[in-house]
C-alpha cells in the first residue's frame, strides 16, 4: 500500500492494539477527535473508548497515568499534542519511566511510548516548532526514535510499542503528509538502536534525522552535481545511539557533517562529534562540523526560514569540508 | 459512615477519643485477635522507627523519615488492603509495610542507601518510594485505570502528606479519578507540617479532605491518631473502591511528633508546648486503654508485644547490615532491559579503572 507517514503510524497502532490487548493509547482528542493530525483516526471506533482514551488536559497526569498503567501490566501509548507541551511532563518522564526499572531492580518497568509531533518548517505557531531531543537523549533509561520515512515510521512505531523500556517517539510534523511510500500491508519491525545508510557515497557523512533526512538527500543530490558524493545516515534512533554506523562510515569517508534543527549549543551533534572523536580521530581529514538551528528561540513563521537548515545551507557547508 | 462526615462543615470521624473512650455505635467488628494484631503492629512501627532513629544517629542508616506520631494513621489504612489491591506509597510509609507484612529488613536496606532494599517481593503489590512528592498520586491513578479497563475489582491506596496537596500532580490525579472513575483510595496524612511550612499556609482551604469536592468524589476528615476511625474509613473508601463507586481522599488529621527527617529540626519552627498537646492524643495509647477497658491488654500482653517487636527489629537490622552491597554491574544493568554496547563500553571502563587499584 502507498501510505503517508500519519497512515502509516494509524497502521502500526491499528496491528498492534489488534495483536495485544494490553495496548491502549490515552492523551488529548486522540479518541473522538482522532488526534489533531488524524493520527489515531478510526481507532476509537475500531477498539472502544476504553482502549483509546480522551484525557483532560493535563500532560503530567497523562503521562504519570501511563506509568501507573504500564506497572499494572498495559503497554500505554501516550500522546502528548505538540512537542512545546511535553515538558509538562518532563518530570514524570525523566524522576519516574527513566527510572522506574532501576529503582525497583527491575520488579516494575515503564513499557510506554510516547509520541509528539516533532519539529519546524510547518509555520506553525509559536511553541509549536520544538526539537528538544537532546534532553531526552540525556536521560538514562530513555530511548528516543525519530522516523523519517513512512515505511520506517510503522516499523520503528511498531518495535516501539513492543520495546520494553520508555520511548519517545518524535513524528516530524513536516514530514507526516509529506511523501508516499510503499508500506507492507503486514506488520513488521524496524529495530531500535540502528541507524540506516541512506544514501551512499566515499567523499563525506552527512548524519541526519527526522526532517533534515530528506534536506539531507536533497543537499546531496546538489552536490553531486559538482562531483561531491555524500554519505547520509538516517539515525533514527538517537538514543541509544548507534556509534559503530557512524564510526565505520565516517573511517571510510574521513569528514563529518552533522545536520539537525535543534540548536547548537548542547544539541545531539555536539555527543556525535565528541564519539567521532573518540573513535576516528586520525580517519578525519577536517573537522567534524555541524549545520544546527542557532541558539535562539524558533522564529514565528514569518522569519522561520532563518533559522530552518536548507538544502543550500547544507551544499554550502558540504563544499567548505571538501576544501580542508 | 463516610458520607455521614461533611468536610465542607469541617466534621471529623472519631471512634476512639482521646482518653481511649468508645463511641460504641461506631465500633467495627474486629475480632479480638484482629484487635491485637492491630495493637501489635502499631507498637512493632514505633519500636522499629525508634531502631531506625538511633541507626541513623549512630551513622549507620541514612537520612529518613520518621514515623513516629502515625501509628494509628498508618496502621489503622492499611490493616483493610487486600492482597490483590495496589499501594502507592510515599516516603513515610513505615506503619503500613509493617502492616502488609513487608520485609522490615528491606525497609532498613533502602534507608541505609541500598538499592536491594526497593526490590519488593513479587507477592506484594507494593509500588516504589516516591520521593518526588505527591508523583504518586499519578502513578497511583493510572494504576486504577488499568484496573477498570482490566476489570478487575481491586482497589488502588494512595499516601501522600498535607504539603503533597499543593503539588500540581495531585490535582490532575484527582481530576483524572474523578473524570475515570478509578478505584482509588487517596489517604492524606495531615500531620500539620511539611518540614516547617504549617499547614494553614499550605492552602486557604479550611480542610484538605473538602478538596475531592472540586473533583467529583467524596472526601472524609478523620481523627489521624485514632486507628478504628482511619480504619473504619478505610475500610468503607476500599470496598466502594472495589466495587466500582469510585475514589475517596481520607483526610487522616494527626501530628508529626519527630522532625521532618534526621536532617531536619524542628525546634527550629515549633514550640515544645504544641508538641507537648499532641502527646496527649498519644496514638497506641488511646488504642492501649482501649484494649484493656475489654480485657486484651495486660502487662503480660505488652511484655510479649514489646519482645517481640525487638526480636523482629534487631533480626531485621541484622540482615540488613550483613546484605552485600550491589555489584558493580547492577549500576548498570537495570537502565534499560537488555545492556546497550555504549553502555557496556562504559562498564568495563569501570572496571577496568578498578582493577589498577583505582577508586
Amino acid at each position: 500500500m502507498i501510505l503517508n507517514m500519519v497512515h502509516a503510524l494509524n497502521q502500526a497502532m491499528a496491528q498492534e492494539m489488534e495483536r495485544e490487548e494490553r495496548v491502549v493509547i490515552l492523551g488529548e482528542d486522540v479518541g473522538v477527535d482522532g488526534g489533531v493530525f488524524r493520527v489515531t483516526e478510526g481507532l476509537l471506533q475500531k477498539f472502544g473508548s476504553t482502549r483509546v482514551i480522551d484525557t483532560p488536559l493535563a500532560e503530567s497526569a497523562i503521562i504519570g497515568a501511563a506509568i501507573g498503567m504500564a506497572a499494572y501490566g498495559l503497554r500505554p501509548i501516550a500522546e502528548i499534542q505538540f512537542m512545546g507541551f511535553v515538558y509538562l511532563a518532563y518530570n514524570q518522564l525523566v524522576v519516574h519511566a527513566a527510572r522506574l526499572r532501576n529503582r525497583s531492580r527491575g520488579r516494575y518497568t515503564a513499557p510506554i511510548v510516547v509520541r509528539m509531533p516533532y519539529g519546524a518548517g510547518v509555520r506553525a505557531l509559536e511553541h509549536h516548532s520544538e526539537s528538544t531531543e537532546a534532553v531526552f537523549c540525556h536521560i538514562p533509561g530513555l530511548k528516543v526514535v525519530v522516523p523519517s520515512t513512512p515505511y520506517d515510521a510503522k516499523g520503528l512505531l511498531i518495535s516501539s510499542i513492543r520495546d520494553e523500556d520508555p520511548t519517545i517517539f518524535l513524528e516530524p510534523t513536516k514530514l507526516y503528509r509529506a511523501g508516499k511510500q510503499e508500506v507492507p500491508e503486514e506488520s513488521y519491525e524496524v529495530p531500535l538502536e540502528q541507524a540506516k545508510v541512506v544514501r551512499e557515497g566515499e567523499d563525506l557523512t552527512i548524519i541526519a534525522w527526522g526532517a533534515m533526512v530528506p534536506i539531507a538527500q536533497q543537499a546531496s543530490e546538489m552536490a553531486e552535481k559538482s562531483g561531491v558524493f555524500p554519505e547520509v545516515i538516517d539515525l533514527r534512533t538517537l538514543s541509544p545511539i548507534d556509534r559503530d554506523a557512524i564510526i565505520s562510515s565516517v573511517k571510510k569517508t574521513g569528514r563529518a557533517l552533522i545536520v539537525h534543527e535543534a540548536p547548537k549549543t548542547c544539541g545531539l551533534g555536539a555527543e556525535i562529534a565528541a564519539t567521532i572523536n573518540e573513535k576516528a580521530l586520525l580517519s578525519l581529514e577536517a573537522p567534524v562540523m555541524r549545520i544546527t538551528g542557532q541558539d535562539i528561540t524558533v522564529p514565528l513563521p514569518k522569519s522561520e526560514d532563518y533559522y530552518y537548515p536548507s538544502p543550500k545551507l547544507v551544499v554550502y557547508e558540504i563544499n567548505k569540508l571538501m576544501e580542508w | 459512615m463516610i458520607e455521614q462526615y461533611d468536610p465542607l462543615k469541617g466534621e471529623m470521624l472519631q471512634i476512639l477519643d482521646e482518653q481511649g473512650q468508645i463511641k460504641t455505635k461506631l465500633e467495627p467488628k474486629l475480632s479480638n485477635g484482629e484487635l491485637k494484631k492491630i495493637y501489635s503492629c502499631m507498637v512493632t512501627t514505633r519500636v522499629a522507627d525508634m531502631k531506625a532513629l538511633k541507626l541513623q544517629r549512630q551513622g549507620r542508616l541514612g537520612t529518613f523519615a520518621p514515623s513516629l506520631g502515625h501509628e494509628a494513621c498508618q496502621v489503622g489504612s492499611a490493616f483493610p488492603i487486600k492482597k490483590e489491591d495496589w499501594v502507592f506509597p510515599y516516603f513515610r510509609d513505615l506503619g503500613m509495610y509493617v502492616t502488609l507484612g513487608f520485609p522490615l529488613k528491606n525497609y532498613y536496606l533502602y534507608w541505609m542507601g541500598n538499592e536491594e532494599g526497593m526490590r519488593i517481593p513479587p507477592e506484594l503489590n507494593i509500588f516504589t518510594v516516591a520521593v518526588p512528592v505527591a508523583s504518586q498520586v499519578l502513578h497511583a491513578v493510572g494504576a486504577g485505570m488499568a484496573a477498570n479497563i482490566r476489570k478487575d475489582k481491586i482497589a488502588v491506596m494512595c499516601y501522600f502528606g498535607d504539603g503533597g496537596t499543593s503539588e500540581g500532580d495531585f490535582h490532575e490525579g484527582l481530576n483524572f479519578a474523578g473524570v475515570f472513575n478509578t478505584p482509588n483510595v487517596f489517604v492524606c496524612y495531615n500531620n500539620q507540617y511539611a518540614i516547617s511550612v504549617p499547614r494553614a499556609k499550605q492552602t486557604a482551604s479550611k480542610t484538605l479532605a473538602q478538596k475531592a469536592v472540586a473533583y467529583g468524589f467524596e472526601g472524609v476528615l478523620v481523627d489521624g491518631n485514632d486507628v478504628l476511625a482511619m480504619y473504619v474509613a478505610a475500610k468503607e473508601a476500599l470496598e466502594k473502591a472495589r466495587s466500582g463507586g469510585g475514589s475517596t481522599l481520607i483526610e487522616a488529621y494527626t501530628y508529626r511528633m519527630g522532625d521532618h527527617t534526621t536532617a531536619d529540626d524542628a525546634s527550629r519552627y515549633r514550640s515544645e508546648g504544641e508538641v507537648k498537646e499532641w502527646v496527649k492524643k498519644d496514638p497506641i495509647e488511646r488504642f492501649r486503654i482501649y484494649l484493656k477497658n475489654k480485657d486484651l491488654w495486660d502487662d503480660a500482653f505488652e511484655k510479649r508485644v514489646q519482645e517481640e517487636a525487638a526480636t523482629l527489629v534487631e533480626k531485621a537490622v541484622e540482615e540488613a547490615e550483613k546484605t552485600p552491597l550491589p555489584a558493580i554491574e547492577e549500576l548498570f544493568i537495570y537502565t534499560y532491559k537488555n545492556m546497550h554496547p555504549n553502555l557496556k563500553e562504559q562498564l568495563e571502563e569501570l572496571q577496568a579503572f578498578l582493577r589498577e587499584g583505582g577508586k
